[in-house]
């Protein structure tokens, strides 16, 4: 029996145990996780290969972290099933854990279309965890030639960390622009161009159409050699554990702003899951670090007994290649404002006197203040909305907003 | 918890609070070695327009979306003073991306730096407030 039962080991489990510590002191904490590894950042994976930082240092927590919260481990352990009835969880071994409340922080999986010949591709690899970086690294050489399939944000900064590393970097995606999920056009456009400069080439609305020895054919009939091919066309958020016990889910597991499941005591957090975004109230996928450490830790003080909600949650974004860098954030709707500037861009989006979202790149400082008017859904004509389209700047606030800032 | 205040009214805009964080924060023993020919990079920033400035630094804000955001676990709060460990920020800009005061700004060396109450260089207490000629910035519990 362990009080809290944890299935996750990343940003999301890691707020929990801090939430139920904030709260719970002693309630034995149980934490299970498939990676063997100590607690690491999944987006510092990209860094790694780039020399940016190392295995020590991408440690999300600090080595004594699960000693001093007195955090049971049971890591490269698979849960294969949850008990809601006897509130258990099994794991592989076919050992059952008993809870008294649950989090499920199970994250997502790299989606691998099917494609003709990838089967026979020996150096195939995804994009997610430390040990697809590591085993990608190895196989990478001065003359190797590496395709990597989408031009996401997976797949863009697995290009950072490997274009130096390598010969050439060619981009295959099927939309006709990158990071469609984040920029508009005329970002898309300029990231592109920017990291063409670098040397990646790109191949957009084409797709790959059959993969040979050493070369890919592409829909366009194109062909491009490689020796490795990294695949990152997307991700899906791993949910059967909850959903084989009817745990309620669209394209994620669903929770309230509570963190909890539709099933009592279980609680989800992280990419794993569907909650609401503060400013527009619809459900989404927010699959972010920030966001997945503030479920954690609101499912934890829940979990333990305390009271927190979490209903801060938007989209955003914070991005950068070879030092160029880009922050965005909220839903790109309403009437917009634009400022392109050589490389330095901005557009902000807003609708009923509310700033909806917006996107920086190049010059992003001070872009928090965009992101908290999305959030606190401020209403534009209590501001000087003139001085925020010129830049973010607490200048625009009114004299008594500035003083509860800085004053109080 | 003392705390960084700034009162608008009595703030010149005369940037000294951007220097003496600067030199602070240098690691120079002389402030002619440490601000001569130099673009300060302060953590401490006038804000200023039609005669109304006033500095803004780090909050150390009790929810602190900057250190809950960080990918890296690079930023902490230890005693209620939020703190950057250089060495492990690999400048992703996630903290700028969530601070509501955009306090935290981009170092030389691509880590990001912040305000850190000048805890942890040779100032010991903080330069900004014993620099400002006018009182505008103070250090008190509140």
């Amino acid at each position: 029996m362990s009080k809290y039962v944890i299935i996750g080991n990343s940003a999301a489990a890691i707020g929990c145990v801090e939430g139920i510590r904030q709260v719970d002191q002693k309630g034995e904490i149980t934490l299970i996780a498939s990676e063997p590894h100590h607690t690491y950042s999944r987006p510092l994976i990209s860094y790694l290969l780039y020399g940016k930082t190392d295995e020590q240092r991408m440690k999300y927590r600090p080595n004594d972290f699960y000693k001093k919260n007195k955090v049971t481990k049971r890591l490269g352990e698979t849960v294969t099933e949850i008990d809601k009835k006897q509130k258990t969880v099994t794991l592989k071994s076919g050992e059952k854990i008993q809870y008294e409340k649950l989090l499920v922080a199970t994250g997502s999986n790299p989606f691998v279309p099917p494609m003709e010949g990838l089967e026979n591709v020996k150096n195939r690899f995804s994009f997610m965890t430390l040990d697809d970086a590591k085993a990608l690294d190895k196989t990478l050489k001065k003359d190797t030639k590496a395709l990597v399939v989408g031009a996401g944000l997976i797949g863009l900064k697995c290009v950072e960390g490997i274009l130096d590393k390598v010969a050439t970097v060619d981009v295959v995606d099927l939309a006709d622009r990158i990071l469609p999920s984040i920029l508009d056009e005329t970002g898309s456009d300029l990231v592109k161009k920017f990291l063409e400069s670098k040397g990646v080439k790109f191949h957009l609305k084409d797709s790959v159409e059959k993969f040979e020895k050493d070369k890919v054919v592409l829909k366009s009939k194109k062909t491009v050699d490689f020796d490795v091919v990294v695949i990152a066309v997307g991700v899906r958020p791993n949910i059967s554990l909850v959903k084989d016990i009817d745990g309620k889910c669209h394209r994620a597991i669903i929770t309230n702003n509570k963190c909890e499941t539709s099933i009592k005591d279980i609680y989800a957090a992280g990419d794993c899951t569907e909650s609401a975004d503060c400013a527009t109230g619809d459900m989404k996928v927010m699959a972010l670090l920030p966001n997945a450490y503030m479920q954690g830790e609101t499912a934890g003080i829940n979990m333990a007994g305390g009271t927190k909600l979490y209903e801060n949650a938007i989209p955003m974004n914070a991005i950068g290649f070879f030092g160029y860098h880009m922050i965005t954030a909220g839903d790109y709707v309403g009437q917009t404002y634009e400022a392109l500037d050589g490389e330095n861009y901005k557009k902000l989006f807003y609708k009923d006197n509310r700033l909806m979202g917006f996107i920086m790149i190049g010059d992003v400082m001070r872009a928090g203040i965009y992101t908290s008017l999305i959030k606190n859904k401020t209403d534009l004509t209590t501001i000087d909305f003139e001085l925020i389209k010129e830049k973010p700047q607490l200048m625009a606030f009114s004299k008594k907003k500035r003083s509860e800032f800085l004053a109080k | 918890m003392k705390r960084i205040y700034v009162n608008e009214k009595w703030c010149l805009g005369c940037h000294l609070c951007e220097y003496y964080c600067a030199f602070a924060n240098s690691g120079k023993d002389s402030m002619v070695k440490a601000l001569k020919n130099v673009t300060i990079n302060p953590r401490i920033r006038i804000e200023e327009r039609g005669g109304i400035s006033f500095a803004v630094s780090c909050r150390h804000c009790e929810e602190p979306l900057c250190t809950k955001s960080c990918i890296t676990g690079a930023l902490s709060v230890n005693d209620g003073v939020i703190q950057i460990d250089k060495d492990k920020c690999v400048g992703c800009y996630t903290c700028i991306l969530t601070c509501p005061y955009g306090a935290i700004v981009p170092s030389e060396t691509g880590a990001i730096q912040k305000c850190e109450l000048c805890m942890n260089n040779s100032s010991g207490t903080p330069a900004c407030v014993a620099g400002c000629p006018n009182k505008a910035i103070v250090f008190e519990e509140k």
